[in-house]
């Protein structure tokens, strides 16, 4: 056997863990590690210009490779920098491994310089978390921590390293454990087949069913069984603000997404349902609008691996607590064998008033006379640019959303936001740890002006790596977000949603650090200059896009409402 | 609803912060809680007390459940069960007074644990109605100090709580 010190032990553990990439930023409580990582050559790391960005950009390698990122940082402001990162992760359940440094075990309690309790810090906000006490448990805590981040309901998992733990000193016999063991921890999988088999059957004598599809099903990597189960239902197919792609956008059994920002026809749909088959969402406050007045005709179908997301917000009908890839299997299995017949009448007359409605509605605009851009606009000219091939982050805010709505995503892990804890600031990270994960896919992120402000920093670390991010700036001079609410709910009255001239030149910062900065301001500049961004292969290109200022993101809920409560326009309610 | 809720919980430091925490976390009440090892030196065994509706109640166990460092866990009013709290409460005992909490405690079948010329300790255990109710007899006037251990309990019968 070999003999390793603790920062050895630890870089091994992550090699045979399949790690190629670490996102970070040394400190005093990392130098041990930092330095085994200077003498080896298998894991590559990425030095980033601030511990919040490594944590995102670990995030987004997950979410776009289905394998944990791992961010290692260290000790007191260094993990707490971590903090947002890891909350982001986990809202919206995705593995993540994140390293900290800790002031030396026989310090821990003195407020040492650089010392903070990063386990209690982020208690809340963890899946689990690990402080090792002994140098010898690197390995087998490394591989306890995977296998938890990963398995059931994923979720970042914190390790906490005090330095003498790494210290070059001393030896111990290396081995990486080839499985765990955990009385505590057990994981689901497969579904209850009877609770299956009672599923199938409501949901093919339904009259007006519906698919509403969450995140669990693109990180569940259920998309392709939950196509099939969608077509062989013949049903319209709903996904919410993290499950697109998991069912293909431009399907045209799919109604687009649902909730606060959703499109018309898949709140209508959802709201005049009789059966409601859940899969992998957790029907959140931003999906249902008022729980009291959700979908009160359905009964309600819930596929998911958290036996605690079930009758969490909403009481169902038929919960099925399982992996969404295993249970979708079996469902399928079973909608083929099944000799029930489908209420093919009743789904006609279904698919006839969801026509309506998206004819009625299916997301439009209203163009401006003059040639300042519509955010909308912004977002077909980069779906026609990228052919909806583009794997697209975003940060937070109407921006986020006219992404959501008007990108049309085919495929899973090709839409990559911030959705449970909506953390401005990920954006840019994200597009890097994609690239990172990605290397030949096209890598954008959508942004606003205030937005990309909060993890700017990285356009430096993109520079050193060569990351050819393409930045897609809707820029409408505000917090457009806020200032919507302030129109729509405070008369008006805009309380710190904008600048004040202050705004930076985004195309001579762009240059300043080295990259392509372009702006385009008029409607007829648009297509030829996405066109030109694209072409730039290998540059990171900042995209500085005036839009209107006076957009709101539409459809709208009415707070308090049903599903099918809305407003359609600035004047227009359903 | 109250219910009481036992789980064996790996002895390990950090463990009783997380239970704790996720209480504070998702907004429910702990009204007892307590915990010790067991005969087996890796596990603790942990009661809490807690009221909630049906719904809060299912979330709770489900939360607690998810915790990786609980290993098993039973509500215990799910099923019959013994219930069981212990109480030491200091009592000012002058005059007429001694007599009447030395009968009190008898009734309560409680013990006269340390005694001077002006104080009774009285211990008592039982459920912790039964301590609600001895110290509204003896009266809040001539009660000086009370520590209660919170609620421990285990099902009736064959069902046990162990690996
Ligand atoms: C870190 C953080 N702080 C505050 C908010 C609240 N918030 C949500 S959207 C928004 C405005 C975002 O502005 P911008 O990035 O310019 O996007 P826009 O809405 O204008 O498209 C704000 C402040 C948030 N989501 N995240
Ligand atoms: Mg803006």
């Amino acid at each position: 056997m070999e003999l390793l010190s603790g920062a050895e032990m630890l870089i091994r553990s992550l090699k045979d863990e399949g790690v190629e990439t670490i996102f970070g930023y040394p400190g005093g409580a990392v130098l041990h590690i930092y330095d085994a990582l200077f003498q080896q050559n298998d894991i590559a790391h990425v030095l980033v210009r601030h511990e919040q960005a490594a944590s995102h950009m670990a995030d987004a390698y997950s979410r776009v490779t289905g394998r944990p990122g791992v961010c290692l940082a260290t000790s007191g402001p260094g993990a707490t920098n971590t903090v947002t990162g890891i909350a982001t992760a986990y809202m919206d359940s995705i593995p993540m491994i994140v390293i900290t440094g800790q002031v030396q075990s026989d310090w821990i309690g003195d407020d040492a310089f650089q010392e903070t309790d990063i386990l209690g810090v982020t208690r809340p906000i963890v899946k689990h978390s690990f402080m090792i006490k002994r140098p010898e448990d690197i390995p087998e805590t490394i591989k306890k921590a995977f296998y938890i981040a990963t398995t059931g309901r994923p979720g970042p998992v914190l390790i906490d390293i005090p330095k003498d733990m790494t210290a070059p000193t001393e030896s111990y016999e290396y081995q990486y454990p080839a499985k765990v063991k955990m009385r505590s921890y057990s994981v689901v999988s497969r579904g209850h087949s009877g609770q299956i088999k009672k599923a199938v059957e409501l949901l093919i004598a339904a009259k007006r069913p519906v698919i509403y599809a969450g995140g669990g099903v693109v990180q569940g990597n259920g998309a392709e069984l939950l196509t099939s189960v969608v077509r062989e239902l013949g049903a319209p197919c709903t996904n919410t603000l993290m499950g697109l792609g998991g069912y293909p956008g431009t399907d045209k059994q799919n109604v687009g997404m649902l909730g606060m920002h959703g499109t018309y026809e898949a709140n209508m749909v959802m709201h005049h349902a009789d059966v409601v088959l859940a899969v992998g969402a957790r029907f959140d406050d931003r999906v249902t609008n008022n729980v009291k007045k959700f979908c009160s005709d359905a009964k309600i179908i819930h596929i998911d691996i958290d036996p605690a997301s079930i009758s969490k917000n909403i009481a169902v009908d038929i919960p099925i607590v399982g992996a969404v890839d295993l249970v979708l299997k079996e469902m399928l299995e079973q909608i083929k064998k099944t000799e029930l017949v489908a209420d093919t009448e009743g789904q006609a007359a279904w698919w006839k008033q969801i026509d309506a409605w998206r004819a009625f509605h299916g997301l439009r605009f209203d163009l401006n006379d003059s040639e300042l851009l519509k955010p909308q606009q912004v977002i077909e000219s980069l779906y026609k640019a990228t052919q909806g091939d583009a794997i697209i982050c975003t940060d937070v805010g109407q921006h986020q959303m006219f992404a959501a709505q008007y990108y049309k995503f085919d495929k899973p892990r090709q839409w990559i936001t911030s959705g449970g804890l909506g953390t401005m600031g990920f954006g840019l990270p994200a597009a890097m740890g994609c690239l990172i994960g990605k290397p030949d896919m096209q890598v954008v992120t959508v942004t606003g002006e205030g937005s990309i402000q909060m993890c700017i920093q990285e356009l430096s670390t993109c520079l050193q790596y060569g990351l050819p991010v393409k930045i897609i700036c809707l820029n409408n001079q505000a917090l457009g977000m806020v200032k919507q609410w302030q129109d729509m709910v405070y008369q008006g009255r805009h309380s710190s949603s904008t600048y004040e001239e202050s705004l930076p030149d985004f195309v001579k910062l762009a240059e300043a650090y080295g990259h392509v900065g372009m702006r385009v301001d008029k409607a007829s500049d648009l297509d030829a200059a996405m066109e030109e961004c694209f072409s730039l292969k290998d540059r990171l290109v900042f995209m500085d896009v005036s839009v209107d200022p006076q957009e709101h993101v539409y459809p709208m809920q009415i707070k308090e409402g049903s599903m099918r409560d809305m407003w359609l326009n600035k004047t227009e309610r359903t | 609803m109250r219910r009481i809720i036992s789980m064996l919980l790996e002895n390990e430091p950090g463990a009783l912060s997380r239970v704790v925490g996720l209480f504070s976390q998702r907004g429910y009440n702990i009204e007892t809680l307590t915990v010790a090892p067991t005969t087996d030196a890796t596990l603790s065994r942990l009661t809490l007390t807690t009221t909630g509706s049906d719904r809060v109640i299912e979330q709770i166990t489900k939360q607690l459940n998810k915790l990786i460092e609980v290993v098993k866990l039973v509500d215990l009013t799910e099923g019959a069960h013994i219930e069981r709290e212990l109480l030491l409460v200091k009592l000012k005992a002058t005059g007429a007074q001694r007599a009447e909490i030395k009968r009190t405690a008898d009734i309560f079948r409680g013990q006269i644990v340390d005694v001077n010329s002006a104080i009774y300790t009285v211990q008592l255990t039982g459920a912790s109605d039964k301590l609600d109710a001895f110290l509204e007899s003896v009266g809040e006037t001539s009660i000086l100090e009370v520590v209660r251990t919170g609620v421990s309990g285990m099902a009736r019968g064959d069902k046990v709580l162990a690996l």
